[in-house]
């Protein structure tokens, strides 16, 4: 009988904010990904107490950024491998992400793909399970200078696409 | 091997209209299933090596104001097997209600030997321990006269990304609950017992501190076919 989930409130910053915790990968290391995005609630105003962590497996990498005063939050990793499921079909590339924030009584979970693995997203299970309009929303978007942005809107308009695990 | 969906009403709805803040952050859109696969049956593995000497003593010495207690449980999946050297991170606010935080402006006293700030991690046999006082209770915005129940935040990993877990522990028999909104947002009043702690006078320490028991309970995995009921 599992305990059940509470929300994470507004003063997480007391403990769960890592000073290593958004550097998945330090500084430096060959294929380094930018991430950066920004975490709205459904008036487009910035969540500026809310955490969010990403995971990835192959290789096993975690990160954790409490959004600032305009919501921004930031990760640098690794693309992720594609990963095999039991069923025969190919995971894309993706990152796992949990949202925390007060307000929210549970994790919200979504995920993270690249726009430059055109092949393996139109294979993948959960893409192709998605509207197209949904599946643009989880993936990433290139700047110009080559790092990602990934933004977080909780309700609304382009709400993203959230999951249940 | 998955992990099992737990029953409804185990936890609480995104949208809860009593607890205002819900209203503009929950998804209005209904939630897609994500199968566990790899990312989700695997997930970060952090023990002590995140746990500095003295984080599991929240009164600094014991010099924090307050009622000092000691919390101390199991953290377990729900097939009861103990999750070990797993990191627990718990943070609260001090005996007047009040919390270290710049956000917060309840005009209650702070406490300079008190930051609410703690980590612990289990043993192998998914037992944790940590010393702090009791926080207070203390006032807030969502309605009328509204109090939060007297409670310390919970932070856990468990051992995979589908078992991740932030929860509240509140204090027996506080007569706050009827009107907290956090607390009543479980549907199930079964599950949301599971969120107030024990008196454990085998936890109480003499002449030092007294005893509080909380278990952690994760999701448990699937039964295997071969371990299905007859």
């Amino acid at each position: 009988m599992s305990t059940p989930s509470q929300t994470v409130g507004p003063f997480l910053s007391i403990v769960l904010p890592w000073p290593d915790g958004p550097a998945a990968v330090p500084e430096g290391t060959r294929g380094a990904l930018l991430i950066t995005g920004q975490l709205t609630d459904g008036a487009r105003d910035p969540v500026p107490d809310g955490l969010v962590e990403t995971w990835q497996s192959a290789p096993d990498l975690f990160g954790r950024c409490a959004t600032d005063t305009n919501g921004t939050f930031w990760f640098r990793t690794v693309k992720p491998a594609p990963l095999p499921a039991p069923d025969g079909t190919v995971e894309a590339p993706h990152i796992d992400v949990s949202v925390f924030s007060r307000g929210l009584l549970q994790r919200l979970v979504t995920r993270i793909y690249f726009a430059e693995e055109t092949a393996a997203n139109a294979a993948d299970p959960v893409l192709t399970s998605l509207s197209a309009a949904d599946r643009a929303l989880l993936t990433a978007v290139v700047r110009p200078d080559g790092t990602l942005r990934f933004d977080i809107r909780l309700q609304g308009d382009r709400e993203t696409p959230f999951f249940t695990v | 091997m998955t992990y099992r969906a737990d029953p409804p009403g185990t936890h609480p709805p995104h949208d809860y209209p009593d607890y205002g803040s819900t209203k503009l952050r929950h998804p209005t859109r209904p939630l897609s299933v994500l199968p566990q696969r790899l990312t989700e049956l695997t997930g970060p593995v952090f023990g002590a090596e995140r746990v500095r000497a003295g984080d599991d003593d929240l009164t600094n010495g014991g010099a924090a104001i307050g009622q000092r207690i000691v919390v101390a449980g199991r953290l377990l999946d729900g097939d009861g097997y103990p999750v070990p050297n797993s990191l627990i991170e718990v943070w609260q606010a001090n005996a007047a209600g009040r919390y270290a935080h710049a956000v917060d402006r309840w005009p209650a006293p702070l406490d300079p030997n008190f930051t609410g700030a703690g980590r612990v991690a289990t043993d192998a046999e998914g037992r944790y321990r940590f010393t702090t006082i009791r926080p207070g209770a203390y006032p807030w915005r969502n309605h009328d006269n509204a109090w939060r129940p007297a409670h310390i935040h919970f932070s856990v990993f468990g051992q995979a990304f589908t078992q991740r877990l932030v929860t509240q522990m509140y204090f027996p028999d506080d007569p706050l609950f009827f009107q907290d909104p956090i607390f009543n947002s479980v549907p199930d009043p079964h599950a949301r017992a599971r969120l107030i702690s024990a008196y454990d006078h085998d936890a109480s320490t003499d002449h030092w501190a007294l005893g509080f028991r909380f278990d952690i309970v994760l999701r448990g995995r699937e039964q295997t076919p071969f371990e299905a009921p007859q």
